[in-house]
């Protein structure tokens, strides 16, 4: 081993930082040319769409161009909406959204877990659910409104019953798939079944969770934007439908970035939490 | 008869069948008759598929035998029993904990304090040599150190029945004689009384005081043979004793056969 040490040629030692930095530079070089590309593509579109509605080639009253968004934005921003001060429409709708996805997701994993731990529930409750599946549960929204009145109530349950079937199904299934072989361990080892369900179970069901937890956050904003669009006090929902009302075209794209927004930063917050609580998993399982 | 005279472990004509998803009835276990003594290592024999694993399901209580009877320590099986530990074929530490709380999960399970089965767990993880991983998880470990966890989960929790169905079949060879020794070790101060199933014939005599050849499925015992070799053995050193040799020319008459049989039926199923 010793001599073959010794007899390494000095080269080699060099060489081989050499070649890790020239492809560490060429790593860098890419995402540098990606990065431009994207914000190429970006600059792209909006000076397009500007162009051909300053240009009149699209109509600017339908169509509104990005500047004209932008000046809503800040409109907003600086002196507040008809309804108040934009974060506060924000906050409402995410508070709504939060809410709704909570107990859409906590009801979720539940019956989930419960269905598929206990046959004869999932054997009597399985038609019904798959019946309330098949509803397109959007149309709930308007009833909601009836039943729960303009307040935040309504907006909530639309987005719980939104939330609640892609979670469900998830932990359902999380819950079947369980190794068969870790549950007859853990009973070796002593586990009651309750033990089973708390620590074999639900933990092995969370990645299936999870997955749907990402879509789901998605879900709860569109059950508290559509409940806002069809009746409310506050709201972004509440923006785009008084703006589609005045027939501000500027002001539906502006609150549509603004949803976007915010639907983006909720989904990096869930992916760290996710990166937290996977550390068990081995890395590059997904991405 | 006392509980302490009683054998380890009865089985007195036990059967089990299962119900395959086609709706046709599927014997497993046939009329199986077998005692193991307390302290006892036996190893169980078969052509693969035979049926060798549900003989251990039913001594674990995880399954029922559908007729007959399952003693241990004198007493019927009525689900899970405390005294009984299980090494599995395939990997079945909990990926989501960390290699000390897998070796804890036992003890905790059976309500032991935190504190006593953290030390418990510790002192397992060192007689297997993990000590310095008891912070990885489970996929950050090499086979064979996964294999080693899986020892130590169960011998912390003292069980007088070790029941192990191929636990080393996933292993390369070189790791597979090393663990076997390795188990060796560990049993040897339990005194607990294991019932390890195979379809490795050396494996099998090098481990065992007693080899049950079992009969192509449904499995029943075809026969015992007793295996004279001194202890304490080295299993890389054992199999090349003339003795050893002996042994397994004699077993593998009676074994050869039944695996010839399996092996005709693979080949008609086949055409």
């Amino acid at each position: 081993m010793s001599p073959e040490v010794i007899s390494t040629p000095v080269v080699d030692t060099v060489k081989v930082p050499d070649r890790a930095r020239s492809r560490a530079q060429a790593a860098r070089r890419r995402k540098l040319v990606v990065n431009a590309a994207r914000a190429v593509l970006l600059v792209a579109v909006l000076g397009l769409w500007e162009t051909l509605s300053r240009a009149g080639a699209i109509d600017p009253f339908n169509f509104s161009m990005p500047s004209q968004i932008w000046d809503q934005i800040t409109t907003w921003v600086m002196h507040g909406t008809a309804q108040g001060s934009l974060g506060e429409q924000i906050w409402y709708t995410l508070q709504e959204a939060l809410f709704g996805w909570l107990i859409g997701v906590v009801a979720g994993v539940i019956f989930g877990i419960a269905l598929g731990r206990i046959a004869f529930l999932a054997d009597v409750l399985g038609p019904y659910v798959k019946v309330l599946n098949s509803i397109p549960r959007i149309v709930l929204a308007p009833i909601f409104v009836i039943w729960f009145g303009l307040g935040s109530a309504s907006k909530i349950a639309s987005a719980v019953v939104l939330v609640f079937f892609p979670v469900f199904f998830n932990a359902f299934q999380g819950a079947r798939e369980v190794d068969r072989n870790l549950v007859a361990n853990a009973r070796i080892l002593g586990a009651s079944d309750r033990r089973v369900t708390l620590q074999v179970v639900i933990p092995s069901a969370t990645s299936w969770i999870f997955t749907s937890l990402h879509v789901s956050f998605g879900f709860a904003l569109i059950g508290a934007i559509v409940g806002e669009y069809i009746g409310a006090t506050k709201g972004i929902g509440l923006l785009v439908a008084q703006s589609q009302g005045t027939f501000n075209a500027a002001g539906v794209y502006a609150a549509m970035v603004i949803l976007a927004v915010v639907a983006l930063v909720a989904e990096g917050l869930l992916t760290f939490a996710e990166h937290r609580i996977f550390r068990w998993k081995p890395a590059n399982s997904d991405s | 008869m006392s509980a302490d005279t009683s054998p380890a472990i009865e089985l007195r004509g036990a059967s089990k069948t299962f119900r395959t998803p086609s709706g046709g009835l599927h014997t497993a276990v046939r009329d199986l008759d077998l005692t193991v003594r307390r302290g006892e290592f036996v190893a169980v024999v078969g052509p693969t598929g035979c049926g060798k694993s549900t003989t251990l399901t039913l001594v674990s209580g995880l399954e029922e035998p559908t007729a007959g009877e399952v003693l241990v320590a004198g007493e019927p099986v009525a689900g899970v029993g405390d005294k009984v530990g299980f090494v599995f074929q395939q990997d079945a530490t909990f990926p989501w904990r960390t290699v000390l709380s897998n070796v804890m999960a036992g003890p905790r399970f059976r309500g032991v304090p935190k504190a006593e089965a953290k030390e418990k767990a510790r002192e397992w993880l060192a007689r297997v040599g993990l000590a310095a991983f008891e912070d990885r998880y489970p996929h950050q470990l090499s086979g064979g150190q996964r294999k080693r966890v899986a020892l130590a989960a169960t011998f912390v929790n003292d069980p007088e029945i070790l029941l192990m169905d191929e636990p080393f079949s996933a292993l390369d060879v070189q790791t597979r004689a090393l663990m076997s020794d390795e188990l060796l070790e560990l049993w040897e101060g339990t005194g607990s009384s294991v019932v390890f199933v195979t379809h490795d014939l050396e494996e099998s005599i090098a481990l065992a005081d007693r080899v049950v050849v079992m009969t192509a499925g449904p499995a029943t015992v075809k026969q015992v043979f007793d295996i004279d070799l001194p202890r304490p053995r080295k299993v890389e050193s054992v199999r090349l004793e003339p003795r050893f040799i002996e042994i397994y020319r004699e077993i593998w008459e009676s074994l050869g056969e039944e695996v010839r049989i399996t092996r005709e039926r693979g080949a008609a199923h086949v055409a």
